[in-house]
């Protein structure tokens, strides 16, 4: 259970950040995917996490958002109602439902056979179950849940109109184009009234245009609803456009955090993605060590 | 096979190649089942060969591939769209004049002058599997979990209407709540342990609990009375008065209450409308928890459930909400099959119901209500249409089976109608509003 722990923060404390990682790390077996991760979010800002494939960045996801335990670390968010909750010791739906993070996936998760509208409704299937007594004020047609119900469509109808998807709203999900079912995804996150919103390359395999739209989107999103956004892209576009915080990842370890223009000049970062070769003074044998360590990491 | 080309084109020399392999599969199969027959000799058992048998056989099944080849070619097969919204828009017509019509001639079927003992029995029966149908169709259709163990909440129903009618004199309708939260409760047992299985796997567990429960009904011996079962179970009653050819005649009967003269069929009539009822209340229940929360729930969760889980949605309350309610109406059911037998045993709740079962929900079409009556009517009541045909009834039925899965190979009506569309919710919307508006 999370600590409701009263609202009021350490006095001379500056103003907390709305996600505060610490410490992060993950292991599978012997494979750290995250070395001891920490940086902060912060509240109705943008904060990307890049880095070369396999640099753990998912697996920072997973951790956030319950699917994974991590193995060390403390994610403290800061919830503008419940104060700060320790998201590492929460059960993995309860994330969701009381510390109000959501996320979109790496391969886009619809509800395939459902349609569009419908896929809005069920994220929020929570304030709907309140709503209704667990169902049993719509098993009984009370207006009760009528109205929880239309509150929950005009809700699903703004953000159907902010994407741009009013006019399929009855489609079934899976049928939808691709760039489509991206922004359905982002929408659906949306519904369930996130403080944290988490998205998992949002941009990857859209087209230029669609992802310049989509780079609209989401700073509608921060200076509106005024929530975090933590955002895991390949497409430097959309991170040094959007960006208001980058924290770089390499193989699990943490490079870089700063802002973009920082972050862009790091040696680091640039080592990390050109693949600069530091190893060519180094005896044979010791490189290929280097080398070997390098992989199993 | 260079030289089968001078015979003819490409697609034929592959036809008669593909007709060649399925006569040598028939071949293979033909000559131990119809090849050679046991007889009666004076030593003992003989052996006896058929060989032209086998011969016509083979020859039946290399002339049939060649046709099927030559018709494919000639007619090309259309490639049809799973859910083309031309198909889906007729499959919702039909559903629609459909629905309200088979409920008006289920409602005058006793009526009808065909009725008679026999028919209603069968339609009893129908019934019967088209509520358990219904009631499995919110764990399989729904919930998307695969229950192969469905006809232990049966059993458990109608063995607890069983003992408690028996032990306690309870009515039937005391004891139909009673049955229906004991199969949930079964359900919600079930459902524990398979929380974190999908697929496969929670196939073989919920199979192996269906198994389970009736095997201990066969052993607890003390409660169950064992493989005899328990006879005697009190036939039902018009909510307190009998059906009773000569009541004492102080006491009243379902005949003299309505000043008409005694006939058996009475009871079966009630039964028959105690079944409609019950069939249609658990179809009200589907169509209803479809559009709340719950209902939508179990759909996404069938969709995916790693995204259900980053909504907030709790997957172990909702499984298990699914396997209880899903349960309960077997439990109904299961109460109705004890009073209407009067005798139940556990060789009434073997695994063929349970496969019977999520036959009728798969051929229906998941998650179809309508589907799933057609599926029932052609599952169970098939086998009595074409009971003259004797031993040949089940392969008749098997062939029909295979017939439907090549035709819909999704299940009959496979289409699911939104919960909520935007365009009817604008209009309920404004239809409601509109009044209101007018008042000052």
């Amino acid at each position: 259970m999370p600590p409701f722990a009263p609202a009021a923060r350490g006095g001379n404390e500056q103003p907390t950040a709305l996600l505060k990682v610490e410490h992060l790390t993950m292991r599978f077996g012997g494979l750290v995917a995250v070395d001891d991760v920490s940086f902060e979010a912060p509240d109705a800002g943008i904060t990307a996490i890049i880095g070369p494939n396999g640099a753990g960045k998912t697996t920072v996801f997973n951790c956030l958002t319950g699917f994974y335990k991590p193995s060390v670390g403390r994610l403290t968010l800061s919830h503008p109602r419940r104060g700060p909750l320790y998201l590492e010791r929460m059960e993995g739906f309860r994330i969701p439902q009381v510390a109000g993070v959501a996320r979109t996936f790496q391969n886009v998760r619809l509800f395939g056979g459902m349609s569009v509208l419908e896929n809005l409704i069920v994220a929020q299937h929570n304030e709907l179950m309140h709503a209704s007594f667990f169902s049993l004020a719509g098993l009984l047609g009370l207006g009760r849940y009528r109205r929880a119900e239309a509150k929950a469509v005009e809700r699903a109808r703004y953000w159907l109109d902010r994407v741009g998807l009013t006019a399929r709203a009855d489609w079934d999900a899976a049928n939808l184009p691709y760039g489509e079912q991206r922004r359905l995804e982002i929408a659906r996150a949306m519904c369930s009234q996130p403080v944290l919103l988490c998205l998992d390359e949002p941009a990857a395999g859209l087209n230029p245009r669609e992802s310049s739209d989509l780079n609209r989107l989401l700073i509608g999103i921060r200076d509106e609803q005024r929530i975090g956004i933590l955002l895991i892209e390949h497409d430097m576009s959309v991170v040094m456009g959007i960006s208001d915080k980058i924290v770089v990842l390499d193989h699990g370890r943490q490079i870089a955090e700063g802002e973009p223009r920082q972050v862009r000049a790091d040696p680091a970062v640039i080592r990390a993605y050109l693949g600069e070769d530091e190893d060519e003074d180094l005896p044979p044998e010791v490189a290929r060590d280097l080398a070997r360590d390098g992989g199993g990491a | 096979m260079s030289g089968a080309r001078l015979f003819g084109p490409a697609w034929l020399t592959e036809g008669v190649k593909e007709a060649l392999l399925q006569a040598l599969v028939a071949l293979i199969l033909a000559v131990p089942l119809i090849g050679l027959k046991t007889v009666q000799e004076p030593g003992g058992l003989g052996l006896q060969t058929r060989w032209p048998a086998v011969a016509i056989a083979v020859a039946c099944v290399f002339v049939g591939r060649l046709l099927l080849v030559i018709a494919r070619h000639v007619w090309p097969p259309r490639p049809k769209a799973a859910q083309s919204p031309v198909v889906a828009a007729r499959i919702r017509r039909f559903v629609r004049l459909l629905g309200p019509a088979a409920i008006a001639f289920a409602l005058l079927l006793p009526f009808l002058p065909f009725a008679d003992r026999y028919v209603l029995d069968v339609s009893i029966l129908v019934l019967t599997y088209v509520m358990l149908g219904w009631g499995l169709n919110i764990v399989v259709g729904l919930a998307g979990l695969l229950d192969l163990g469905y006809v232990a909440f049966y059993a458990v129903g109608a063995y607890s209407y069983a003992l408690f009618a028996a032990n306690f004199g309870l009515s039937f309708w005391a004891c139909l709540p009673i049955a229906g939260a004991l199969a949930a409760t079964f359900g919600i047992l079930l459902g524990f342990p398979v929380l974190r299985l999908r697929g496969d796997y929670l196939a073989i567990v919920t199979l192996g609990f269906g198994e389970m429960i009736r095997v201990i009904l066969i052993n607890w011996s003390s409660l169950t009375n064992g493989p005899r079962g328990i006879s005697g179970i009190p036939r039902p009653d018009f909510f307190g008065v009998p059906f009773n050819p000569s009541p004492a005649p102080d006491a009243s009967a379902f005949h003299t209450l309505f000043g008409i003269a005694y006939s058996p069929i009475q009871r079966v009539i009630f039964l028959y409308y105690l079944i409609l009822v019950l069939a249609l209340l658990t179809n009200l229940f589907t169509l209803r928890i479809r559009k709340l929360p719950v209902g939508r729930a179990w759909e996404a969760l069938r969709e995916d459930e790693i995204a259900c889980r980053s909504l907030g949605i709790n997957p172990t309350n909702t499984k298990l909400t699914a396997f209880a309610i899903g349960a309960m109406f077997a439990g109904f059911a299961g109460s109705f099959f004890a009073t209407r037998q009067g005798f139940i045993s556990p060789e009434s709740f073997t695994f063929l119901e349970s496969a019977i079962i999520l036959a009728i929900v798969v051929l229906g079409g998941m998650g179809s209500q309508v589907g799933i009556v057609i599926a029932a009517i052609v599952l169970i009541g098939g086998p009595e249409l074409v009971r003259e045909l004797e031993e040949y009834r089940m392969l008749a039925f098997g062939g029909l089976m295979v017939l439907i899965m090549v035709w819909r190979p999704r299940g009959l009506l496979a289409f699911r109608e939104p919960t909520i569309r935007l365009a009817d919710f604008d209009r309920t919307a404004r239809a409601r509003s509109e009044p209101a508006a007018t008042v000052p």
